[in-house]
């Protein structure tokens, strides 16, 4: 005797995003919290020592966060016009910054005066960097010029005037006190060694140059302009690796999340893309409200700090790990009912007379009442609102299971008016969805053979069926545009697709050899 | 042609079990079936085959126990005799020649030696006409007997066995036919007839279907073709008659039972529910739902314990006291149902096809047993006439028999088609095949073909069907892309279509690096690697319908056969056509393990086979009129054991066996002489205690001891010897081993032992004249030590004495010892060993 086979619940492939690992990762963040700053946020930097204070560089100040502060704990405002890329030195206690006005002020960060000021450049320095022994500071200016300066004397070391327009973008190397990285307008990026007068290394990178990044390795570079990121193998010379274009404004920030593991990018079109640094494919995406000019994480990815345009500082906080844990971890405890079963673990002895009870099996109730052919009180059952709301796809399950059976039109039939407009209420909700239109289709047009007397009688009903015949129209109309569409590209493809020859053999009488082009799609994917 | 006078096409397992009611046997041990034109005895609780009586010519359309000797039954024929078998050796005993064709027979233990025939009434031109005929069986001791001794008793009843029974210990007969109940009182030679109407008012069907009669009491059971069940009562009299009516079944009711003290009667029907009426307390019923198909017989064994029902699926179902199944007989389910093609799983070797609805069998060929259904559509089956159900239509293995696809289809006339693929991956845990991925809607219309990608190495498994919706799809095996799946499942890989025909076929070859697929004239050539159209080929006019690659050294030919009755083989090295001839060929079939294929040609009526090698102008085996009718379904099964026949015609069958299915839904294969000779051999030699059922543990065992036995049998004559000894030794232990305080007198004693050592020399017969003598030098020997035995104070000096010095040992010790010694101790070492 096999026992009743409980109604199939379809599993509906699941629409829109794809739940991965990553996207898991990247959502586990809270809410943001926005600060209204002075200007355009242009420059964010973290603080290499704990706790990992930042420093957010906006019009003429840099405030300086603390990781938890909705306030700035520190700002520096002795700038004449607007500020520029402030940088914190490795040790967390030297600040530097560039301005408007040409002059590059060096900071203490727990004091508020400048401690020196570089002047020399002739325009505004953009660019503003320690060197990994600390004593020097690496500048880069709107006069195509970038420099080294000596901390203590506040002295000019070196000139190099190889760029031929704005310096922008650059990054000294943290391995090697000599070696550092320029990118400029003029759409290259230059590794410098201070050791000797030019440069070692030049990459054209085919657009203004807006940032550049170095891997914690540095075999890799990574360089940012016009809608491409690039990627440079260094220890090949400055080989391309990977150009990468998912952005369709400039890209104006790059960052790497802490293990090194993915690569962010954020740009104009208010887009942060996180890309994985294996394979350089896109593994989430953020959104954010206007245009993003710059892009921080703090160590071990605890925030993600991003300023914009509108002068809005977006800091997201990492959710708690534990709290999360904890939840789950309660709600998996806590059974929904609790059963003591006495005796559960007893052995049978070998005198032991055993009864055995068969099992019993749970049952839904809908399955319950299909069992007993009630059909209609179980689409009753099926169309409570709790279900019909949160899982149609039972709903589904039930009316497909009646049609299977024959006796859908038994179950639609004989219901109220309440009964009737829940009924079409769900026919309105559900119809125009791809995965549920071919049943309730057959569903729809019994409600309509065996209530077509009634029309008329109930406003409610009638106006339910107006809505749903209104809505059945306009399906009708945008498929119609989709297929115009779907025609068109069809044509577009085509001519742009290179005819394929088959290759045929010169032989065959017999072998009536067809030329043909074999029309191949991309697979559609229906699989649940 | 060749003649091929050794090579012969047999009917292959699979008879119908649900043809007759069965019969449970007094000790409820054992029951018997009506199989083809043999009987079966069946375990009911191994459900093993114990017996076949074979012996009838014709259909056996009846098995009854004997009712003055109930290890004896009766069984009836087409062929006109009824043999009396003893059923726990699986001997005949008695032959009865009658000499009409029985369509079903009764007996009755008040009437001794007296059976009831249904027969075809001779006199009347209408073969339609049946007649109820008592047979005097011969009392004679001969093997084969002739009945003379007939006399009509009713005239004009029906030849289902339902629709007569034997009332209240044989006093009346009660017989049922369309719309009229006629009962039979042997007593007053008289018979009653009650009519029915029609229809009622309600628009029921009258018609009587069934009839059963209370053991104890004057009432009678019928079924109705409108699902009522009407008890008779009063009916010794013409017009007193009342009848009650009991209605559950809402179709007919084919079968009737009531228990053997008559306080229940059972029913069933086309719903496939048992249902339990309380006798005189109606109201009460117990069901046993869902017991898988329609109903067709039921049986309750003589103690009332266990009831059995037969079904329409070919299976006998044993109920324990009407709440558990404890066992289930099946047969092979065959039918006009069958969609799919025959199959071989690599794995078990069964034959797999699609029997019970929304289910596909697994049925082993060597044992002739059907192993298990796999649940396919896994859905509640509603058994209602005019539902559409869910059907598998296709279904596929790969190579290695890890994964197993199948296709469901639901065609209803409003709706448009329902269609799931789903692929199953065998569990090696469960060993069986569980769902892995259901694809709903894979192809917008029928799938024509599916073929797996047939590599050994099957690291990379890839799927093609082809669809009427003019497209083919590749379906891979990919990881998981989400987070929330828990293993690999199917995808679709690539979709091909050419010039918006339809795909009818499609085959891989054998290395798997070539997809042909048949756009109806144009045969395509696609590599799977790189999803490139490699080439194309076509032979109008006419589509092709079917596709195979060769294998091994015919690697490079590409078979296919037309609508246009064409059989072409193309070379795919020159892409030219090799040759094509003129036959109508229905299928075309590849032996997986040769170079060899086979070709079933439908001709006038009948079907040829054709087994060829693709390089070789003559075929190897070919044989008109296989069978009448189109053969659509044929499959090569791998053989366990390769055949060495040296003989070049049958060759062919030497690595594989040739099943197919005909028209008439009879499973077929061919066998040479030389095998049937070895099997006819081999069921001699598996004759079996029928105490034992035929388990594989008893086979296990069973095999193991009797190749003790002959190891034993082979060792010496001093086995002989040793043999003879546990009847001596049983007194001599008893003697040995009493303590000696309660031993009775010695002379008591001895009469008594001397006794028992003259039944053993009687007893051995075989002895050689040597051993005699040692006997007896033995028994005067055992004499002796009789007279010594006052001196032996105690039997564990046996044991002490094997150690101790030769001086105290006597005689029948020094015996004992030395036969000890010479005994084999190697079955024991054997036996640990295992």
């Amino acid at each position: 005797m096999a026992s009743f086979k409980p109604t199939k619940i379809q599993v509906y492939p699941k629409l829109g995003e794809k739940v991965t690992q990553d996207t898991l990762y990247w959502k586990n963040y809270k809410a943001p919290v926005q600060i209204k700053e002075f200007g355009a946020v242009t420059s964010i930097d973290f603080s290499p020592v704990t706790p990992h204070n930042f420093a957010v560089t906006a019009f003429t100040r840099i405030h300086i966060y603390g990781p938890f502060s909705q306030e700035p704990v520190k700002s520096f405002t002795r700038f004449k016009d607007t500020a520029y890329c402030g940088r914190f030195r490795s040790d967390g206690q030297l600040l530097v910054a560039g301005c408007e006005d040409s002059v590059v002020r060096l900071f203490d960060v727990s004091g508020k005066v400048a401690l020196r000021l570089f002047k020399g450049h002739t325009k505004a320095v953009h660019l503003t960097d320690f060197t990994s022994d600390r004593y020097q500071i690496l500048t880069g200016s709107d006069d195509y010029t970038c420099r080294l300066w000596d901390i203590p004397n506040a002295t000019e070391l070196t000139t190099y005037r190889e760029h031929t327009d704005y310096i922008r973008c650059g990054v000294t190397s943290k391995l090697n006190r000599d070696l550092f990285i320029t990118g400029s307008y003029d759409h290259t990026v230059k590794l410098f060694d201070a050791r000797v007068e030019k440069s070692v290394i030049t990459m054209d990178h085919g657009q203004p140059v807006e940032s550049v990044l170095l891997y914690p390795s540095e075999g890799l570079l990574v360089s940012a302009g016009g809608r491409h990121v690039k990627v440079w193998d260094l220890l090949k010379g400055g080989q391309p690796l990977v150009s990468l274009k998912n952005h369709h404004k400039t890209v104006t920030s790059l960052a790497l999340s802490s293990n090194g593991q993915r690569l962010l990018s954020a740009s104009l079109d208010r887009h942060v893309k996180v890309y994985s640094t294996t394979n350089y494919k896109v593994v989430h995406n953020f959104d954010y409200a206007a245009s993003i000019l710059s892009l921080a994480l703090a160590p071990d990815d605890e925030s993600i700090v991003v300023g914009m345009t509108n002068s809005i500082l977006s800091i997201k906080h990492r959710k708690n790990q534990e709290d999360s844990k904890e939840i789950a971890g309660q709600q998996r405890r806590r059974p929904s009912y609790r059963v003591f079963v006495k005796g559960k673990n007893y052995v049978p002895k070998q005198d032991d007379y055993l009864v055995s009870k068969p099992v019993k099996e749970h049952l839904a109730k809908y399955d319950k009442q299909l069992r007993r052919f009630n059909v209609s009180k179980a689409l009753d059952t099926a169309l409570e609102t709790w279900i019909r709301f949160r899982k149609p796809e039972i709903t589904m399950a039930v009316i497909k299971e009646l049609d299977r059976r024959g006796t859908l039109k038994n179950a639609l039939a004989g219901r109220d008016e309440r009964g009737l407009s829940q009924l079409l209420n769900f026919l309105i909700g559900n119809f125009v969805d791809a995965r549920f239109t071919p049943v309730l289709v057959t569903a729809a047009e019994m409600i309509l053979d065996i209530y077509q007397s009634i029309i008329g009688q109930s406003p409610l009903v009638d106006r339910q069926l107006l809505r749903l015949q209104d809505l059945v129209e306009k399906e009708i109309d945008y498929q119609k545009e989709l297929l115009e569409v779907l025609g068109m590209l069809d044509t577009m493809f085509a001519s742009s697709l290179p005819r394929k020859e088959v290759p045929c053999s010169g032989i065959g009488k017999s072998n009536g050899l067809t030329q043909g082009e074999p029309s191949t799609s991309k697979p559609q994917l229906q699989v649940t | 042609m060749v003649e091929h006078g050794d090579i012969r096409v047999v009917h292959c397992g699979g008879s119908k079990l649900n043809f007759r009611d069965p019969v449970i046997t007094h000790d409820s041990r054992f029951l018997l079936c009506a199989s083809g034109e043999a009987v079966k005895v069946f375990s009911t609780s191994t459900e093993e085959c114990i017996h076949e009586l074979r012996g009838h010519t014709g259909l056996v359309t009846g098995v009854l126990l004997r009712p003055s000797n109930h290890l004896q039954v009766y069984s009836s024929s087409l062929d006109g005799t009824v043999r009396l078998w003893d059923f726990t050796d699986g001997i005949l005993i008695k032959t009865c020649v009658i000499g009409y064709p029985i369509y079903s027979f009764y007996a009755s233990a008040k009437h001794e030696n007296v059976i009831f025939i249904v027969t075809s009434m001779p006199s009347e031109k209408r073969a339609e006409r049946f007649q109820l005929v008592a047979v005097h069986l011969p009392q004679s001791g001969d093997q084969l007997v002739e009945a003379r001794e007939l006399s009509a008793v009713l005239s004009g009843v029906n030849p289902n066995p339902a629709a007569i029974a034997f009332g209240r210990g044989g006093e009346f007969i009660a017989s049922v036919n369309d719309l009229q109940l006629e009962v039979y009182f042997f007593k007053k030679q008289k018979s009653y007839r009650f009519f029915l109407k029609e229809d009622n008012k309600k628009g029921g069907w009258n018609t009587f279907t069934c009839v059963a009669c209370h053991p104890k009491d004057d009432c009678i059971a019928t079924g109705h073709e409108d699902g009522k069940i009407r008890l008779w009562r009063n009916f010794n009299h013409k017009k007193e008659y009342t009848y009650s009516t009991l209605h559950w079944h809402h179709s007919a009711v084919s079968s009737l039972c009531f228990t053997p003290e008559g306080t229940n009667l059972l029913s069933g029907g086309v719903e496939s529910v048992l249902i339990q009426w309380r006798y005189k307390q109606e109201s009460e019923r117990d069901f046993l739902p869902r017991l898988g198909a329609a109903i067709t017989h039921i049986t309750v064994s003589p103690d009332g314990s266990l009831f059995c029902t037969s079904h329409s699926d070919n299976k006998i179902t044993i109920i324990q006291s009407c709440v558990k199944v404890s066992a289930v007989i099946q047969g092979l389910v065959k039918g006009d149902s069958i969609r799919t093609d025959l199959m071989m799983d690599p794995r078990s070797k069964a034959l797999v096809l699609n029997g019970k609805p929304g289910h596909l069998q697994f049925y082993s060929l060597q044992r002739d047993k059907l192993l298990y259904n796999l649940d396919i559509v896994q859905q509640e089956y509603i058994h209602e006439s005019g539902l559409q159900q869910f059907e598998v239509v296709k279904a596929a293995f790969d190579a290695s028999g890890l994964w197993l696809a199948t296709v469901e289809e639901r065609h209803q006339k409003a709706a448009e088609l329902e269609l799931n693929l789903k692929l199953w991956a065998f569990d090696e845990q469960t060993q069986s095949f569980v769902l892995n991925t259901t694809i709903s809607a894979p192809h917008d219309a029928q799938i024509t073909a599916m073929s797996f990608r047939q590599t050994a190495d099957s690291q990379t498994t890839l799927l093609v069907s082809t669809s009427k919706d003019g497209h083919f799809k590749a379906w891979q095996l990919a990881a998981p892309a989400h987070t929330e799946d828990e293993g690999p499942s199917w995808l679709c890989d690539f979709v091909g279509a050419y010039h918006g025909l339809v795909p009818e076929c499609c085959s891989f070859s054998a290395d798997g690096s070539l997809l042909a697929v048949a756009f109806q004239e144009v045969v395509t050539v696609w590599s799977p690697a790189t999803w490139e159209l490699l080439t194309t080929l076509s032979q109008p006019p006419g589509a092709v319908s079917d596709l195979c690659f060769g294998r091994l050294s015919c690697s490079k030919y590409l078979l296919g056969t037309t609508a246009s009755n064409l059989l072409c083989c193309w070379n795919l090295l020159t892409c030219s056509l090799e040759w094509s001839t003129s036959m109508d060929v229905r299928r075309l079939l590849v032996d997986p393990l040769s170079e060899n294929m086979a070709a079933f040609c439908y001709q006038s009526g009948s079907t040829d086979l054709f087994v060829f090698k693709p390089s070789e102008p003559r075929p190897l085996f070919s044989r008109k009129a296989v069978c009448s009718g189109k053969v659509t379904q044929a499959v090569f099964a791998p053989r366990e054991e390769m055949l060495e026949s040296c003989e070049e015609s049958s060759q062919w069958l030497n690595r594989s066996q040739l099943y197919f299915l005909t028209q008439q839904m009879d499973l077929m294969t061919f066998t040479t002489k030389a095998e049937e000779d070895r099997l006819l051999a081999s069921s001699k030699q598996l004759v079996i205690d029928d105490t034992v059922a035929m388990t594989p543990f008893y086979l296990l065992l069973g095999k193991h001891r009797q190749q003790q036995q002959e190891h034993r049998d082979s060792d010496s004559s001093l086995w002989a010897e040793r043999t003879a000894l546990p009847q001596t030794s049983a007194s001599i232990k008893e003697l040995l081993q009493t303590p000696a305080h309660v031993l009775p007198s010695t002379s008591y004693l001895c009469s008594m032992f001397v006794q028992s050592l003259l039944i053993s020399v009687s007893d051995v017969r075989e002895e050689k004249a040597h051993a005699e003598e040692e006997m007896e030098s033995e028994k005067e020997e055992e004499d002796s030590e009789e007279e010594m035995e006052s001196s032996r104070s105690k039997p564990e000096l046996v044991a002490a004495a094997t150690e101790s010095d030769a001086p105290a040992l006597t005689k029948a010790q020094a015996r004992e010892l030395r036969r000890v010694r010479k005994l084999d101790h190697s079955w024991l070492a054997g036996l640990l060993d295992s």
